[in-house]
């Protein structure tokens, strides 16, 4: 790909140079290869990009706003086409911002300035986060002042439109002490059949004592992949929940990072993935125990179909002086082939006393008695198959705690069951 | 009408035969019970009946109200109207218990025909509500965290929800105590019709107490060996299975 940072001239000085350090940066780091470790099991042939291009012009909007529906009640709603920005309404609180990302460049700068992309991305895509960092013209800048609570989520649409398309979603999310927040964002594809790429990248940072929720929905089409980062920091007695559903794309990647930075923070890291056909989803976590008293559940959830595979490799690490840790990881994987493949490696590092980790990673098939409980009242097989892997997947949904958003991801689980019933993926 | 076993044998995938000519008519109206020892058959009878592939079955008939029901699969018989209460329900997670017996009944319509959720709502918490079961259980996944008397309430709930022709209960009345028993019994009761034939396989007597039977068989070492009325139950209550030395044979 051959996409160098184009200076905006409205955007800081700051930002500016920062894109191009980026940008050197990004031809510095070489591609991953095989025998990396953060890159084991990984298909690195999906790492070639060549042929991507930004969208030329605008794309039609009308259809995608039309479809750009989710939940019922939301405090703001975006919707960006090819990082574009097509449709904005909001109804927050005083002192939010909540704006396009390059309006909060220029508009609040100083405040952009100080959140963005402050962590170094460790999981392995270092490169790729240098060439979004370099490449992105847009995305959302959320923040929320101390002691304001958003009643509802925000909502944000990402579209992918356009043949061999590149998109670089970007969104940054800051909460003041005791500020409360919700953000959903979807990704999805314009068209079934054009191939695009979307290197994603949200950053959550979460101040002391507030409450920071974050829902990723993947539904692109299946010839398109997917690089998304995720980092989340989170201060005192702040609680996290990020949460990823994957049922799009032909090749994801998801990196995500919980860094407990204050002591009593917590982090609730939730994955929700179903692969089918030729389908590859790659997932690597790490929960990064900074302070004392802390606390991160990772429950990941993976079924998988046909030839599909699924890599799990995750961390918990727990530096020194942070005692009284609670962490605990745990991947699933449904096995509803013989053909499928399902990659775990979890992983501790404990330099702390007094710590509660625990980690633990299962395959397994749907057993034949639970199946033939079902059929026992009549449900046919393959419906009974459905119904439980459904009910595995759906089951981590209930820790949201928020009914219509458990069933706006619950449409998307459901559509990727039905595909996967007609012989799709 | 009847549920009709004839002379039927089964064996375990391994070739160990467990039922050794099993012989058996319950005709529509009549509950009928086994009894028996641990290990004399009574649970694999049931599991053969509704279909489980881990038996193979060699010889012998079943038939319902006439039709062979081997050809059928598991929930083909099911719809045809088997019902097998489980001795040891599965916990399905995830799934709802409202949506399990929703999939069930909807199992049963013909393609593309809805079932209608105002009224299956109201007739399942009428059945809920006879058997005692607080409405929290519909959202809650199926059997998951029950105790052991929930997961009985609840197959009896399924029961009267799918009003089968054919009940067989495998041990319901294991790990239940005395007032699950008695509601348990209740939901059977209620459900009690000219046109609906039960069995119930049970270890104890008490069961019996609270849900009279109209004959009562005795199975050991794969086979009925005594058949009687419903004082039959008494007699084994007070002598045990001890009769059943001499007519075993070495």
């Amino acid at each position: 790909m051959t996409t160098s940072p184009s200076a905006t001239a409205a955007f800081p000085a700051w930002f500016t140079t920062r894109q191009q350090a980026a940008w050197g940066r990004y031809l510095a780091i070489p591609t991953p290869k095989r025998g990396d470790e953060s890159w084991r099991f990984s298909n690195i042939k999906q790492l070639d990009f060549t042929g991507f291009t930004r969208g030329s012009g605008a794309p039609s909007a009308t259809g995608l706003l039309a479809r750009s529906t989710g939940l019922e009640a939301t405090s703001a709603k975006f919707v960006f086409i090819n990082e574009i920005l097509a449709h904005a309404e909001s109804e927050l609180p005083a002192g939010v911002i909540c704006l396009p990302l390059a309006e909060a460049l220029v508009s609040h700068s100083e405040l952009v300035e100080a959140h963005f992309m402050q962590q170094e991305t460790r999981l392995g895509s270092a490169k790729f986060a240098a060439l979004h960092e370099a490449s992105l013209t847009n995305g959302m800048f959320i923040h929320v002042p101390n002691d304001v609570e958003i009643p509802h989520p925000i909502e944000i649409h990402h579209w992918l439109a356009g043949d061999n398309t590149v998109i670089f979603p970007h969104t940054l999310v800051v909460t003041g002490t005791h500020a409360k927040v919700r953000v959903v964002e979807m990704f999805r594809s314009a068209d079934e059949l054009q191939p695009g790429l979307a290197i994603a990248f949200n950053d959550l940072a979460a101040g002391p004592g507030s409450k920071l929720d974050y829902v990723a929905i993947q539904a692109f089409n299946e010839v398109s992949r997917v690089i998304q980062i995720n980092e989340t920091a989170a201060a005192r007695d702040a609680s996290t929940t990020g949460f990823i559903l994957n049922t799009g794309a032909a090749w994801a990647r998801n990196e995500s990072l919980s860094r407990l930075e204050g002591a009593g923070s917590r982090s609730d890291m939730l994955a929700v993935s179903i692969a089918a056909a030729a389908q590859e989803y790659d997932q690597r976590t790490f929960q990064h125990h900074v302070s004392p008293g802390a606390f991160s559940d990772l429950l990941y959830k993976n079924s998988l179909y046909d030839f599909s595979t699924t890599i799990f490799s995750g961390l918990i690490s727990v530096d020194e002086g942070a005692h009284h840790t609670d962490a605990y990881q745990t991947c699933r994987n449904l096995l509803m082939s013989d053909t499928c493949e399902a990659n775990s490696m979890p992983g501790l590092e404990i330099n702390a006393d007094q710590v509660k980790c625990s980690h633990g990673s299962t395959s397994s098939q749907i057993s034949e008695e639970e199946i033939f409980y079902l059929r026992a009242r009549g449900i046919d097989p393959a419906a009974a198959r459905q119904l439980i892997a459904r009910g595995f997947s759906i089951e981590v949904l209930a820790r949201l705690g928020d009914a219509a958003l458990e069933a706006l991801v619950i449409g998307f689980i459901d559509a990727k069951f039905a595909s996967i019933a007609n012989g799709g993926s | 009408m009847s549920l009709h076993i004839q002379d039927l044998h089964a064996t375990l995938e391994d070739g160990t035969e467990i039922l050794k000519g099993v012989s058996l008519d319950i005709p529509k109206g009549e509950v009928h019970a086994i009894m028996g020892p641990n290990g004399s058959g009574k649970s694999t009878l049931s599991k053969v009946i509704a279909g489980h592939e881990g038996y193979l079955v060699t010889s012998g008939s079943v038939t319902l109200d006439g039709q062979d029901i081997f050809p059928m699969s598991i929930d083909q018989r099911s719809r045809a109207g088997i019902f097998l209460a489980f001795q040891y329900p599965s916990e399905v997670p995830g799934v709802s218990n409202a949506n399990f017996i929703r999939a069930a009944l909807q199992a049963r319509l013909p393609q593309g025909e809805e079932l209608d959720a105002v009224a299956y709502y109201h007739r399942l918490y009428a059945k809920m509500d006879l058997l005692e079961i607080d409405r929290k259980f519909t959202a809650r996944s199926v059997n998951e965290g029950f105790s052991g008397g929930e997961k009985k309430r609840n197959e009896i709930l399924q029961l009267m929800m799918l009003e089968p022709l054919y009940s067989i209960l495998d041990e319901t009345d294991s790990g239940l105590d005395i007032d699950a028993l008695k509601i348990v019994a209740k939901g059977v009761n209620a459900m009690r019709s000219p046109d609906r034939g039960f069995l119930l396989i049970t270890h104890y007597q008490r069961l019996l107490d609270y849900i009279t039977p109209d004959y009562i068989h005795v199975m050991a070492e794969g086979r009925i060996v005594r058949s009687g009325g419903p004082e039959l139950a008494h007699e084994l209550e007070k002598n045990g299975y001890e009769f059943l030395k001499d007519l075993t044979p070495a």
